[in-house]
C-alpha cells in the first residue's frame, strides 16, 4: 500500500465503523472537495451504495455551479438527498450582505444542522473536517461527541485510543465522525487526481483565478491561480505551500503583528 | 513505502525544550519561508529577544486561533529520505487523556529532558505512557546541553539514570542523543562542541527508523467489522496480522467452523491478496455463521479463544477502578463484559512509586498489572505476538483505561 493507500485504508475503516455502530446516521455534504472525496470513499466502503441520508446544508446563497453538481451526482449516484434549510431565519431575511456574517453562518448553517438533528434523531454525523484546518492538536478526534447546543469541552474530551473509537452517543449528545481527520490538503487533492473524483468546476482556475475552498458565494474569494485542471492545482500545491503563507504575511501591517503580541500575552 | 510520513510524538517535562526543537527543526530543515522567519524575527527584536525558536509554534498555534488557515505542511518537515508530521501531546498532567490518545497514533516518539533538570514527573508519566502503548522507537534527547556547558560528565549520568529508569518500565530506546536545540547543536546539524559523542544527531537517528515492520510471515488473522448484504453477501473486516490471500484455508474463530476464502471484495475490483492493515471484504467457499467480533484464522496458528488473561492497564478515569466491577471490554470490533479479577500491583505514574500489592482498586493515572475475567470468551493475543489483537480499552460511558495483554490464560483449547 502507498501513502494514499494508507489513508483510503483508515478512512474506510472508520466510515464502516460509524455505520454499524450507529444506526441512525448521515453525511453533512457541503458539495466541496473534502466532502466530496469523502463522498466517494463512502462509495467505495459499500460497494456502490450510500445506504444513509446525505444532508446539504443550503443557505440558499450557494454558487450555482454548487447547485448543479448536487443535482447531477445526487440523481447519478442515487443519493437519499435531504436539503436542510433554515426556513424560519431565511423568511426574516438573514442573509450575508446584511453585516455580520458570523450571525448569517450561525443561522443558516449552524442552527439548520441544528434543526435536523433533532428532526431526525441523528446518533452521528459524518463530516469532511481535516485536522490541518483546525490545527494538529491531539483535541481532534475521529469520533468526538457534541452535546445539543454543539458545544464541545475539548479540554475534559475522552480518550479516543488507537482505533478503538467511541460506539455509543450517551443522552442528549451526538457523535461527529471525521473519517478525513488525517488528510491534507494535498492528501485530497492527489487522491481526487489518482481517482478521477468530480469536482465543482469552481476549483479550477478561469481569468487568472481559482476558489481554494467554496461555500456560498458572497462570502467566498477566489486566489490568483492559472492552475486550471487537477493536475495543475496538485502541482502548485507541491511547490508552493511554503510560499502560500508568506504571501499573507507580506499583508501584514505592523498594527496587526502587535495585536498578536498582546493576544499571546508577550506584551 | 517511503512516501508514507512518520507520525512522531514528542513527550517530556513542561519548559524541557520542546516548542524550541520543533521551531529549530522547521528552521533547520527549511520548513518555514523566509519571509515568516522574518516575521518572527521583527516580532522578537520588538520585544527586544534574540530569535527565539519557542515563538515558532505559538505563533503558528495563535494564528490558528485566529481562524487564519495554515496548512499543517507547517507541522511536517523533510529529511531527504522521507516525510515527517508531528502529533501534538499536550504535557500537562490535566490533558493526559490528549497525550495518550496523540501517542497511541505514533509511529515513534521522543522524550525530552532538560540536562540541568534531569528527569521531572511528567517525563516518567509519558514514558509510562509510551511502554503501555508498546512504543518501539523511541529516542531520548538530553537538551539545554549548552547550560550545563556541553559536560560529558553530567551527560553520562543522566544518561545512565535513564537507562535504569527505562529498564525498570520496560521502554527501550534506541538513541540518547545530546543536544541543544536553542543553538542547534545534534538537532538537524552536527554539534562541535561534543567532541566526545559519536552517535548520529536527532534528524539522522529518525531516519534510521523503518516504519514498515510489517512481518508478513505473521500467521493470517481477519477481524470482521460487519456483513453486507447490499448486492450479494460480502464480510468486510480488517488483515490485523499476515496476508489474507484467495483461496487461503481458514478457521472462524469462537465458532471453529473450517471454510477456505473464496473471493476478495473491493469496489470494482477483486484483488487476489490483502496485505497487513488492509480494510477489505471476503466471501467464503461453505455458507458459515459469523458476526462482528469473529476472526478467521490460519488454521495451524490459532490465536487463543478464552475467558482470562493478564494485563498492564493504565487508568485515566476521576472515579477509581473497583475490582471484580463490570466493566466493557473493547479489543478490536470485540466488545464483552468483563471485571478485573485480580490487581495484582499498583503504581503511581508520575512517582512511580508502588502504591501496593493486591490491591482492591486503582485510581486516576495510576498503572496496574491486573487479572481480568471476560464474561463471555474473547480472541486474543500476547501485544508482543499480534499488536491489534492484544491491546485494549476498559469502557463505562467512555474510555476509562487502555491496556495491553501481557499473558494469555488458556480456559481452553484453541480450535484445531
Amino acid at each position: 500500500m502507498n501513502a494514499l493507500d494508507v489513508l483510503e485504508n483508515e478512512s474506510i475503516y472508520i466510515i464502516r465503523e460509524a455505520y454499524k455502530e450507529f444506526k441512525n446516521i448521515a453525511l453533512l455534504w457541503s458539495i466541496g472537495k473534502d466532502s466530496t472525496t469523502l463522498l466517494y470513499l463512502i462509495r467505495k466502503a459499500f460497494y456502490g451504495q450510500v445506504p444513509f441520508p446525505v444532508l446539504h446544508l443550503d443557505t440558499s446563497y450557494k454558487f450555482k455551479e454548487i447547485y448543479e453538481f448536487r443535482e447531477k451526482w445526487a440523481k447519478q449516484w442515487n443519493l437519499n438527498l435531504v436539503i436542510v434549510k433554515n426556513n424560519e431565519a431565511l423568511s426574516r431575511k438573514v442573509n450575508p450582505f446584511a453585516g455580520d456574517k458570523l450571525t448569517c453562518c450561525g443561522e443558516l448553517k449552524t442552527e439548520a444542522l441544528k434543526q435536523a438533528i433533532r428532526e431526525h434523531r441523528y446518533q452521528a454525523i459524518l463530516l469532511g473536517i481535516r485536522r490541518d484546518e483546525h490545527g494538529v492538536r491531539a483535541k481532534e478526534r475521529y469520533f468526538s461527541p457534541r452535546n445539543n447546543q454543539f458545544q464541545w469541552d475539548y479540554k475534559n474530551q475522552p480518550a479516543e485510543l488507537w482505533d478503538l473509537y467511541k460506539n455509543r452517543e450517551s443522552a442528549h449528545e451526538h457523535i461527529r465522525v471525521h473519517p478525513l481527520l488525517h488528510w491534507t490538503e494535498l492528501d485530497i487533492w492527489s487522491y481526487i487526481q489518482r481517482e478521477k473524483i468530480p469536482i465543482v468546476d469552481l476549483y479550477l482556475a478561469r481569468n487568472g483565478k481559482r476558489y481554494r475552498s467554496i461555500g456560498c458565494e458572497p462570502c467566498c474569494n477566489p486566489i490568483p491561480s492559472d492552475a486550471d485542471s487537477v493536475n495543475k492545482i496538485v502541482e502548485e500545491l507541491k511547490t508552493t505551500t511554503v510560499s502560500e503563507r508568506s504571501g499573507r504575511a507580506q499583508d501584514k501591517e505592523q498594527a496587526y503583528m502587535m495585536q498578536k503580541l498582546r493576544s499571546m500575552g508577550y506584551m | 513505502m517511503e512516501d508514507i510520513p512518520l507520525k512522531l510524538v514528542i513527550v517530556g517535562h513542561v519548559d524541557h525544550g520542546k516548542s524550541t526543537l520543533i521551531g529549530r527543526l522547521l528552521f533547520d530543515t527549511g520548513s518555514l519561508s523566509k519571509d515568516k522567519i522574518e516575521e518572527i524575527r521583527q516580532i522578537c527584536s520588538a520585544l527586544g529577544k534574540e530569535f527565539e525558536f519557542g515563538y515558532i509554534l505559538d505563533n503558528l498555534e495563535e494564528e490558528r486561533d485566529q481562524g487564519i488557515t495554515i496548512d499543517t505542511t507547517q507541522i511536517f518537515f523533510n529529511s531527504k529520505n522521507r516525510q515527517y508530521v508531528i502529533i501534538d501531546a499536550p504535557g500537562h498532567v490535566e490533558f493526559i487523556k490528549n497525550m495518550i490518545t496523540g501517542a497511541s497514533q505514533a509511529d515513534a516518539a521522543v522524550i525530552i529532558i532538560d540536562a540541568e533538570e534531569g528527569i521531572m514527573e511528567q517525563t516518567q508519566r509519558h514514558a509510562f505512557i509510551l511502554s503501555l502503548l508498546g512504543m518501539q522507537k523511541v529516542i531520548v534527547l538530553i537538551n539545554k546541553m549548552d547550560r550545563i556547558g556541553y559536560d560529558q560528565n553530567r551527560f553520562t549520568s543522566i544518561k545512565k539514570e535513564c537507562l535504569n529508569f527505562l529498564t525498570r518500565i520496560n521502554l527501550d530506546a534506541q538513541y540518547i542523543i545530546p543536544i541543544s536545540a536553542i543553538k542547534g547543536d545534534n538537532v538537524v546539524i552536527k554539534s562541535v562542541n561534543v567532541p566526545w559523542y559519536e552517535g548520529p544527531t536527532f534528524f539522522e537517528a529518525m531516519d534510521s527508523f523503518d516504519i514498515c515492520s510489517v512481518v508478513t510471515k505473521a500467521p493470517l488473522r481477519f477481524a470482521i467489522q460487519d456483513i453486507y448484504n447490499f448486492s450479494k453477501r460480502i464480510i468486510v473486516g480488517q488483515v490485523v496480522s499476515g496476508t489474507l490471500r484467495q483461496n487461503d484455508a481458514i478457521t472462524v474463530l469462537p465458532s471453529g467452523e473450517k471454510t477456505q476464502i473464496r473471493s476478495l471484495e473491493e469496489y470494482q475490483k477483486t484483488p487476489d491478496y490483502a496485505e497487513t492493515g488492509k480494510c477489505i471484504g471476503v466471501t467464503t467457499t461453505d455458507k458459515i455463521f459469523c458476526d462482528r467480533g469473529y476472526i478467521f484464522s490460519n488454521p495451524l496458528d490459532t490465536p487463543a479463544v478464552t475467558s482470562q488473561f493478564r494485563a498492564n492497564v493504565f487508568w485515566m478515569d476521576k472515579a477509581p477502578c473497583k475490582k471484580d466491577t463490570p466493566i466493557i471490554f473493547r479489543c478490536s470490533t470485540q466488545e464483552v463484559y468483563c471485571k478485573i479479577i485480580k490487581i495484582h500491583s499498583c503504581i503511581n505514574s508520575s512517582s512511580l512509586k508502588l502504591i501496593g500489592n493486591d490491591v482492591n482498586e486503582i485510581s486516576n493515572r495510576e498503572f496496574a498489572q491486573v487479572t481480568i475475567r471476560t464474561d463471555s470468551p474473547v480472541i486474543i493475543e500476547e501485544f508482543s505476538k499480534t499488536p491489534k489483537l492484544g491491546r485494549f480499552v476498559l469502557v463505562k460511558e467512555n474510555v476509562s483505561a487502555g491496556g495491553i495483554i501481557t499473558e494469555v490464560i488458556r480456559d481452553r483449547d484453541s480450535c484445531n
